[in-house]
């Protein structure tokens, strides 16, 4: 595999930003099937249009998921990336490491492959970029035998779930995403590599309603962590955000920001829910929709409250093929507990699955198959209760889908007696 | 030892998951897991963080392509057991994240990681652009309407200033998708780059017959443009096959997705769309979807100006009249879509109109609305 003439691909080794040319070619000295990559990406780059071929199944023994196959269509100029299969590795949750296994990472693919990754995919995985067929299987080996480490989803199952860094860093997450984001993935590790689903189906896990993962807009069951009881304040902080001796929004607008609390606090709160009262902060809970905003703003002086857990929602997707969804809120608190093994969302999830797996049609997300039967339906059959907060508002128009043992005497009714009564 | 390939499934391992999270905490996270009290960004691109036992831990986030190498994850290592004890993340936008213990371990890590070049810029913290997130395009994808790499790197290299500065009235989140399939879930961003395809899907006689199951590439659209078809394939046999109604193709290439011979990309009829103004924090207003500003802009390779150029005007008439602490999205609502049009220069065009499902939620029924230069 030789070196390419790469103008347009040299053009991107300026500028400030990384590189990823420059990776490219520092990578190409050790895995020379990294100069196809390039070349094939040069022409591109003229051609303005893609050269991967569509599709290939290819993927391990026993799992229908995790790999992804990917053949050149111009293998003849370009033989290094004729087979470029994706791996995808399941990412420990919120994607701390040590170097030590990540080295190993490196060596394994630099064995098996191209020596370029994702760190990381969309969905969370660690991704490698381009091996070939025959390379799979002893890759796969290699990975739970001497890493210790299993593949990620692909296909209709259930994809790699993925969380915030939750406790690990944050003060603001009301349960432990990480606990959860991997006691889901060890639970259902057959729904993650042999898929069963009529679709893809997807796990989010944030700590707060800041939604760090984006869950709520992209994942078909979005656990974001909430609390029912009250803001906690310390007045003695607020007093230090008032006197300007804390800076604004952590910090997010520069070391030297200061916060003025009634206008960049109080009056942005979306419910009215704070005041000002001698010096101190009062918040009236019961009318607060916990948005964050205030805490995000002086997070010295405001934590979330104590009785914590998670909302979840469902349903949200990108927009092929009805239009994106954004998840729709079904479960307003659920505890959270590591130690019964989160009991509650397990049997939510499966009341989900139950359901889905028997009533959504081939390729069919959840947030579709919901909005096909109609969320009323789509309660029902989960056993939740309807409430107000299901809704923005309630329907505008008058088309209720009575069922018949709602209606005092049922549907039957004989014509002849009703026309005795009234004459056409 | 090692994998035989006689013996495929010999002491074979399957269904054990990811390693473990814990493992890989730094000490400080160890003994402050759930502990932490608050945060501030003490300069751009460095986090503090202190816990209520008083232990304080210094992030440091830094840029990465997204798409690097093994070389430059060894590189990474090589900082982390460093400076880091040797361990390292990476965040939901693609940054890598340097982790101390002490604040005077931050400005040595700085020191180095500013002398390897172009390779680790800090910042995407606050009021900042942060890391794009993005797909694969011409790199791996076997569907997209544009690169994806390349477009963030021009984009990245122009917005630089914004990446290691925090001076915008509120974070900017900006992400690729190079089609319409979304895998960057861009339809929640500040500012969306999207890949779109312009030209209907072409059919291939000659190889449908034995890649194509015809009824799933028929259910397939959304808008019942593909019908089946009796065709004449290049060897003159007569063959079931399928018709593609050109008038009624919204472009969005699930046809292809299901069958590979209806293929659609194009050099001329493939580009870029800008939607802006999504969101998927709940802090003050809710979640809300991008909005398609900018129906088309050409694939240019190797540099995009014209989108590169968008995205900047887009940037820079918000962070000039957006009030603090107002999302894009926000001040885009705030003003009105007639104003945002207005001040952007953006030509309003019938394509940002919806006339898909659902439109009839985004038409105008009342009679407020701002007398812009719209309005002759």
């Amino acid at each position: 595999m030789a070196k390419h003439n790469t103008p347009m691909m040299d053009e991107l080794e300026k500028g400030p930003w990384p590189s990823f040319v420059t990776d490219l070619k520092r990578q190409a000295e050790k895995s020379p099937q990294c100069w196809d990559i390039l070349g094939q990406m040069e022409l591109s780059f003229k051609d303005k249009i893609t050269h991967w071929k569509h599709g290939g199944i290819v993927g391990v023994f026993g799992y229908g998921g995790g790999i992804v196959g990917r053949y050149s269509d111009v293998p003849a100029q370009f033989p290094g990336v004729a087979h470029f299969h994706t791996v995808r590795l399941n990412q420990p949750s919120s994607k701390f490491y040590n170097t030590t296994k990540l080295r190993q990472v490196c060596d394994l693919w630099e064995k098996y492959g191209s020596g370029m990754t994702n760190m990381h995919g969309s969905t969370g995985d660690l991704v490698l970029l381009g091996t070939r067929t025959e390379h799979l299987e002893p890759l796969f080996y290699d990975l739970t035998h001497d890493l210790n480490w299993d593949l990620g989803g692909s296909g209709s199952n259930l994809r790699t779930p993925s969380c915030c860094l939750g406790k690990a860093r944050c003060e603001w997450a009301c349960y432990d995403t990480q606990a959860a984001c991997h006691g889901m993935t060890m639970h259902y590790q057959d729904e993650i590599h042999r898929p069963a689903f009529p679709y893809k189906f997807k796990f989010k896990f944030s700590g707060c309603p800041n939604d760090c993962v984006a869950s709520i807009a992209r994942s078909d069951l979005s656990v974001i962590g909430n609390w029912r009881d009250n803001i906690r304040i310390d007045q003695a902080a607020v007093k230090e955000y008032a006197a300007g001796n804390y800076v604004a929004n952590g910090g997010a607008h520069g070391p030297k920001s200061t916060l003025d609390i009634q206008k960049d606090v109080i009056d942005l709160c979306p419910t009215g829910c704070m005041w000002l009262e001698g010096g101190e902060l009062k918040i009236d809970n019961a009318e607060c929709t916990r948005c964050m905003h205030c805490i995000n703003m002086m997070p010295r002086a405001l934590r979330p409250g104590v009785v914590q857990g998670a909302t979840i929602l469902c349903g949200a997707k990108a927009p092929i093929l009805d239009g994106a969804q954004l998840a729709t809120m079904i479960v307003p608190f659920i505890e959270m507990d590591p130690n019964n093994d989160f009991e509650q969302l397990v049997e939510f999830i499966e009341s989900v699955w139950d359901w889905w797996m028997e009533n959504g049609k081939n390729r069919e997300r959840l947030g579709e198959t919901m909005q096909r039967v109609g969320l009323p339906t789509f309660l029902k059959v989960i056993n939740v209760d309807p409430i107000p907060q299901h809704v923005k508002e309630p329907r505008s128009n008058p088309y209720v889908f009575w069922a018949e043992e709602e209606v005092e005497g049922g549907f039957e009714r004989d014509v002849k007696e009703f026309r005795a009564r009234n004459a056409m | 030892m090692g994998y035989d390939p006689e013996n495929p499934m010999k002491d074979r391992i399957t269904d054990i998951g990811p390693p473990h999270y814990e493992q890989f905490f730094p000490a400080v996270v160890k003994k402050n897991y759930g502990k932490w009290l608050y945060h501030e960004i003490i300069r751009p691109g460095v986090l503090m963080h202190v816990s209520e036992t008083g232990d304080k831990m210094y992030t440091i986030r830094v840029a990465s392509a997204r798409l690097i190498s093994v070389e430059h994850i060894r590189e990474i290592c090589d900082i982390a057991d460093k400076h880091c004890d040797g361990i390292v993340r990476f965040t939901t936008r693609n940054n890598i994240e340097f982790m101390v213990d002490a604040e005077s371990k931050v400005q040595p890590l700085l020191d180095d990681l500013a002398s390897r070049g172009n390779k680790f810029p800090v910042g995407g913290t606050g009021a900042s652009v942060s890391n794009l997130v993005h797909t694969q395009g011409w790199i791996h994808c076997h569907t997209p309407a544009t690169d994806a790499s390349g477009v963030v790197k021009a984009v990245m290299d122009d917005l630089f200033e914004y990446f290691t500065s925090m001076s915008l009235p509120a974070k900017v989140k900006i992400a690729l998708a190079c089609c319409l399939n979304m895998c960057g879930a861009v339809h929640c961003s500040d500012i969306a780059i999207l890949g779109v395809h312009r030209k209907p899907p072409m059919v291939d006689h000659d190889t449908i017959t034995g890649v194509c199951e015809l009824p799933l590439a028929i259910s397939a659209c959304p808008l019942g443009a593909v019908k089946p078809t009796k065709a004449t394939n290049s060897k003159g046999e007569e063959i079931k096959s399928v018709k593609v109604n050109a008038e009624r193709c919204m472009f969005c290439g699930n046809c292809y997705t299901m069958c590979p011979s209806m293929p659609l990309a194009d050099p001329d009829g493939d580009g870029i769309a800008i939607l802006v103004g999504g969101k998927v924090s709940n802090s003050k207003s809710a979640p809300k979807f991008s909005k398609l500003v900018i129906p088309f802009l050409p694939n240019t390779p190797p540099r995009w100006p014209e989108t590169v150029e968008a995205i900047r005007n887009i940037l820079e008439v918000y962070a000039k009249d957006a009030r603090k602490f107002e999302r894009v999205g926000e001040w885009a609502e705030r003003i009105g879509w007639e104003k945002f049009f207005e001040k952007t220069g953006i030509p309003f065009t019938v394509k940002s109109i919806d006339d898909y499902r659902l439109a009839y939620d985004t038409w105008r029924t009342t009679t407020q609305f701002k007398f812009t230069s719209h309005i002759k």
